[in-house]
């Protein structure tokens, strides 16, 4: 075989599978990231005081620090707790934690987006915070959600690119090692951001016209 | 038990501070230019010229929905196959530019398009000419209407550029990539790198609400 091979339908089909890995990284790290963020969010706005401060500080650190360094020190950080080096673990890890700290944040603006008074109509109601939450708050806020919640969705499937860099075979490392062995970066990096388009684009588009539909809804 | 030792990180300290001036440096010099590409782009987008809308839509559009990543390993391996090589600190500033420009645009845009009409009127009225009409009447005010959007995309802009490092810039992300090579303590290394760029951005923040106070003091009117 010769050292440098042509970029042909063959290499071009490898990057286009290497997406399922990809996809499944912002799948799981989206649901994760829904559970966590949503733990977050409801620490938030909490009416003590300790919860409401750690969900700030972890906010801030995780909306403070290049994801890059999330990736990083979970990398890292797992071995020196006595894990194994193991990418898939550490980016799925890493990005959940991350998309938690941003859902949670995005969540807590639609939370207290509810106006006050029916919070207060609740506990007037004698509703006390499980189901004031349960069915009075969350189901309006889940509404304000949805727009800014896909928004994030395409975020976190460009940030799964970073995941090339500790070393997990996903989209961005299949595009850098075919373009080791075909030398043509020019095709390949172009192939790679096509697919990214191909994810992230609809998603983008989506997000925009729900915004717009609320708002109109909204518009007084 | 692992037993963290700090000594070889705060050895090489002074590695660290350079590549943090250069993030800064990298991340200064992308959010000027880039604010400058985003005001061109802005002005052109909400001009009537169709075609000129159009390719500015595409730029915003591919550059948003493709990560940093893959668009800085296109600007520094994909272009000099049509002949245009960059140092990996240009390709850098060059990736960051055209990046924090998609978003700067469609920021701008947001600002322009929430003044009302009747000002810019009132501004041909007073026989104002276009270039100033664009400068005092709509962009002043939009610039101070959407300044905390512009601020947080900054701090992303600065968070973002620690991908740099991937095509071996000089950034902090890189001197530690360095250091923790040289010393192997990796996670003590990330640790106070990743303090350092959050230093970086509570610092930055601090720095532009004071900005905020300072300049946007006159009143609000509409």
């Amino acid at each position: 075989m010769p050292l440098i091979r042509p970029f042909g339908f063959n290499e071009f089909w490898i990057i286009v599978l290497a997406a399922q890995w990809t996809i499944a990284l912002s799948a799981i790290a989206f649901a994760g990231g829904g559970i966590g963020g949503l733990l977050i969010a409801l620490l938030r706005v909490s009416d003590t005081k300790w919860p409401r401060l750690i969900a700030t500080g972890f906010i801030r650190v995780f909306q403070g620090t290049p994801l890059l360094m999330q990736l990083f020190l979970v990398f890292f950080g797992m071995n020196i707790f006595g894990f194994a080096i193991n990418p898939w673990l550490a980016a799925t890890v890493a990005l959940t934690l991350h998309a938690s700290a941003f859902l949670g944040e995005i969540w807590r603006g639609c939370i207290e987006a509810v106006p006050s008074g029916q919070r207060e109509a609740a506990t007037a109601l004698g509703l006390r915070y499980y189901n004031r939450m349960r069915y009075i708050i969350l189901p309006q806020a889940s509404k304000i959600a949805v727009a800014p919640t896909v928004g994030f969705l395409v975020q976190l499937i460009k940030g799964t690119s970073l995941a090339a860099i500790i070393g997990f075979t996903e989209l961005t490392r299949q595009g850098q090692i075919i373009n080791n062995a075909t030398f043509s970066p020019f095709l390949v990096f172009s192939t790679v951001a096509a697919i990214y388009f191909v994810l992230c684009w609809p998603l983008s588009v989506l997000a925009r016209r729900m915004e717009l539909r609320f708002s109109r809804a909204t518009a007084r | 038990m692992y037993h963290f030792n700090f000594e070889p990180v705060f050895a090489g300290f002074d590695q660290l501070l350079i590549g943090a001036w250069l993030t800064i440096q990298l991340s200064v010099a992308a959010m000027m230019i880039g604010l400058i590409v985003s005001i061109i782009c802005a002005a052109g987008k909400t001009s009537g010229i169709a075609p000129l809308r159009w390719l500015i839509d595409v730029y915003i559009e591919v550059i948003r929905n493709t990560p940093f990543l893959v668009q800085i390993f296109f600007i520094f391996f994909g272009l000099p196959s049509l002949g245009l090589r960059l140092t990996p600190n240009s390709a850098a500033l060059v990736a960051l530019v055209v990046n924090f420009g998609a978003y700067g645009t469609e920021i701008i845009r947001a600002g322009i398009e929430s003044i009302q009409k009747g000002q810019v009127e009132a501004g041909t009225a007073l026989g104002l000419s276009k270039l100033q009409i664009f400068r005092y009447i709509i962009m002043k005010p939009a610039l101070r209407t959407v300044y905390p959007s512009l601020t947080s995309q900054f701090i992303y802009l600065m968070l973002t550029s620690s991908v740099v490092s991937a095509i071996s810039a000089d950034d902090l992300a890189a001197a530690g990539n360095n250091l923790q090579s040289q010393t192997f303590a990796s996670f003590e290394v990330y640790i106070v790198i990743t303090i350092m760029y959050l230093v970086m951005s509570i610092g930055f923040s601090t720095i532009f609400s004071v900005i905020e106070k300072a300049a946007f003091k006159y009143p609000l009117s509409r």
